[in-house]
């Protein structure tokens, strides 16, 4: 480890505190439907919208339309992504001339792209024409992440509000929210990321003769344009099979470091959001520090890890941390610093191959999208996940005292703790259930690509990944088979929706309560008390779940390295 | 609930236009007008012809030249193609070794190189990278200490002083950004055109 690792982690810290209140403002006034700076470009295809679409948008909707329109929304955009990739050797823009994509693995990928997931169970250079790229995989990338943020809009309007039946309307925040907030920081982005050295075109893939002769076929494509939205949607999904790690996804030390801060602008500015609306900024802080003691500590260890190395190939000769799976430009800070934003958030880009990462490494992107991804999180997702945890929390709490519980204003009753618990217990019972089910299918065994223990961790971080809607991968997992694509479609989809759909009966729920003024009974939101008590209940409620399936995964395989222990297959 | 159906086409069709061809078809126009070169690929000719790109890396294996890392990218199998054979640094189909720590078969690879380059070059220690695959097995750079490792070898085959090669690979060493961000590192394939320069005048 070295100072200028720790300057690095330290200023990426910095950063994210200073934009949150920027952000946070602008997108509580979009969502507010005041007039910004970009409004005189944007109000007239706005309105011509809600023309077309029969949308009045002073009308809101109750919880449960809203939810509905939400499903509908995801039902025609499944349509358009399976129908692309299936007919793309028809379609223009394929120069390379990609065939038709095999059902199951559109199906996977279908689900994984509306889910916000974005697994790929492909290499995208080898497998996607240009036009699936950009109108199927793009396009979904900003969907799914507008999605996340409005439903987040509805639950913190659900705590903001008191005693309405209505929670907005879900036509007006996805218009909203991709026109005035994603489309107009993509666009300097993406430009941005071209000037860095990322590839913009849609010329066919380059020939070129290396200096010792051999024949070098070079993918290019729109890569920069879906990359912006990647990262800053917090989906992940690369336009290469090597993801971030690809020089011309990520070429420099610059664009990796925009990249990372990327990923966790909108999920940290909606913690301010969360504060703005209900009417104290610091609300908002607070749950910002819940999530800044989670990732710092999961920011420590995992450098730590990786800077210390493998041990067996330490025996070797080598020093200066584990390289295996990392480029030199990034190093191992990096690195180690992507690998904890990336499933911290739930965006699953990946610039190194977790994979390869040493087992303790390996094992904190694993426990962050374990924790549900509430550590900032996906757009969205990450803010109502984290509101679930401080359900449970206040609930707690009230247990302590002998107090119906109240957070902001609102009482915290039975259905809102039953709703919580509904949803943070889907997870594991989907991650767990599935990896048990693959341990005694044959195939699903062989299709591992390491032996001993780090096989059942590829496995479990599959499922882990895909039901966390996260997308990240210990990649030698051979998963394109029909198990895993619809194993895993099945988790992606019960981890997106069923979290969903209880999180907006809260919304609904919350809205129509009244709101109760702080007495001298309230417990206090904003102190260190309550984050520490919140970092707890997760920490619990994680470790309970999830913590022996990591010591048969990553923990023993640290102790039988320590022991000297190697695998071999067969 | 019906009444859903409409804003739902309307909504998913304008939106889908917008930010799947609107959009990257706009940042396509704009990139290759204000930066072509990077938009392109960021492409090196050499008398006319392509000769790879500064931002991907390639196999370089004779002695006159500095090599790049290991690289773990794969092809199809020309005879199954249900199988793929080992084709370094594929930039048609990257990606990583993917080998877990406690895999033995990383532990052999690893030693096997260890001991080819302490015969190379006994005087030094074998830089890490060298011996390690990258994440996108099409890893451009290398470590500074790498490349100086590979002086005496390249210095003899091209018949150069090696005062003369250490000073070519200490011009091509690419700094921190802002003295903080990434590592130092030095492109392979660009330090090596600076060498066939060096060998031609």
């Amino acid at each position: 480890m070295t100072i200028i690792g720790w300057v690095q982690i330290l200023l990426f810290c910095v950063i994210i505190i200073a934009i949150t209140p920027i952000l946070g403002a602008y997108m509580t006034r979009v969502f507010s439907g005041e007039r910004t700076l970009l409004s005189p470009i944007l109000r007239p295809i706005e309105v011509a919208i809600y023309k077309v679409a029969g949308v009045n948008e002073q009308s809101e909707q109750h919880a449960v339309t809203y939810t509905v329109g939400m499903l509908l929304f995801h039902v025609g955009g499944f349509l358009i992504l399976y129908a692309l990739m299936r007919w793309q050797q028809w379609l223009p823009f394929n120069p390379t001339e990609q065939s038709a994509v095999a059902p199951d693995l559109s199906f996977n990928t279908s689900v994984s792209f509306i889910t916000n997931t974005n697994w790929q169970n492909y290499g995208g250079e080898s497998t996607m024409s240009y036009l699936v790229q950009m109108l199927g995989l793009t396009h979904q990338n900003y969907l799914s992440a507008a999605t996340g943020i409005a439903l987040a809009m509805a639950l913190i309007r659900g705590f903001a509000r008191h005693s309405v039946r209505t929670v907005g309307n879900f036509w007006v925040d996805m218009t909203r929210c991709t026109l005035y907030i994603l489309i107009p920081i993509c666009m300097p982005y993406a430009l941005f990321l071209v000037w860095q050295g990322i590839p913009q075109t849609l010329g066919p893939y380059v020939d070129a003769t290396t200096l010792e002769g051999a024949k070098q076929t070079i993918a290019i494509g729109p890569v920069a344009s879906q990359i912006a939205i990647k990262m800053l949607g917090t989906n992940g999904g690369g336009f290469f099979n090597a993801n971030a790690a690809h020089p011309f996804e990520n070429p420099t030390a610059l664009s990796n470091y925009v990249q990372m801060i990327s990923i966790f602008a909108l999920g940290a500015a909606l913690t301010n959001v969360f504060g703005r609306m209900v009417g104290n900024q610091r609300q908002g802080w607070a749950i910002l520090s819940v999530m800044g003691v989670l990732f710092i500590t999961g920011v420590s260890f995992c450098y730590w890890a990786e800077a210390h190395g493998n041990d067996a190939l330490n025996a070797l000769g080598l020093t200066g941390g584990n390289m295996e799976g990392k480029e030199v430009r990034f190093g191992i800070i990096g690195s180690a610093l992507f690998a904890v934003i990336t499933t911290a958030a739930s965006c699953g880009a990946v610039n190194a191959m977790h994979d390869s990462f040493t087992a303790l490494g390996g094992m904190i992107p694993l426990i962050n999208i374990q924790l549900g991804e509430v550590i900032v999180g996906g757009v969205g997702a990450g803010m109502y996940g984290m509101l679930l945890f401080v359900i449970i929390s206040i609930f707690v709490a009230g247990l302590m005292v002998g107090r119906t519980p109240e957070y902001v204003g609102k009482k915290i009753e039975a259905k809102e703790v039953k709703m919580a618990m509904l949803a943070i217990l889907i997870l594991p019972l989907m991650y767990l259930g599935w990896t048990a089910i693959a341990m005694l299918v044959p195939s699903a065994v062989s299709a591992m690509g390491n032996p001993g223990p780090h096989g059942f961790t590829e496995v479990l971080y599959a499922y882990v990944s895909q039901d966390g809607n996260n997308g990240s991968a210990f990649a030698g997992l051979s998963a394109n088979t029909l198990f895993y694509n619809v194993s895993g479609a099945v988790a992606m989809f019960v981890g997106r929706f069923w979290m969903i759909i209880p999180t907006m009966a809260i919304a609904g729920s919350l809205a129509a309560k009244k709101t109760v003024p702080a007495s001298a009974g309230t417990f206090p939101t904003t102190g260190g008390l309550f984050v520490g008590l919140v970092v707890g209940v997760i920490v619990i409620v994680g470790g309970l779940t999830f913590f022996p399936a990591l010591a048969l995964g990553p923990i023993v395989e640290q102790l039988s390295i320590n022991a000297g222990t190697l695998f071999s297959a067969n | 609930m019906l009444r859903e159906i409409r804003p739902a086409i309307v909504v998913l069709v304008m939106l889908t236009v917008i930010t799947g061809l609107v959009y990257p078809l706009a940042m396509t126009g704009i990139a290759q007008v204000i930066f072509p070169y990077q938009a392109k690929g960021s492409l090196i000719e050499r008398d006319g012809k392509v000769v790879g790109s500064a931002l991907i890396g390639q196999e370089f294996d004779s002695d006159k030249y500095f090599h790049g890392r290991p690289s773990a990218t794969t092809a199809p199998d020309p005879k199954d193609p249900n199988k793929t054979v080992a084709a370094p640094y594929n930039a048609a189909n990257s990606g990583g070794s993917n080998l877990g720590p406690s895999n033995k078969a990383l532990i052999d690879r690893v030693q096997g190189d260890v001991d080819r380059l302490k015969k190379e070059n006994p005087s030094a220690n074998v830089p890490t990278d060298l011996v390690t695959t990258s994440a996108s097995g099409l890893d451009p750079d290398i470590s500074p200490e790498a490349a100086y490792f590979q002086v005496p070898r390249v210095a003899k085959a091209r018949n150069l002083a090696e005062n003369q090669l250490r000073q070519l690979v200490s011009d091509h060493i690419g700094a921190r950004f802002l003295g903080l961000l990434g590592e130092p590192r030095v492109n392979v394939l660009l330090l090596n055109l600076a060498l066939d320069r060096l060998s031609a005048g």
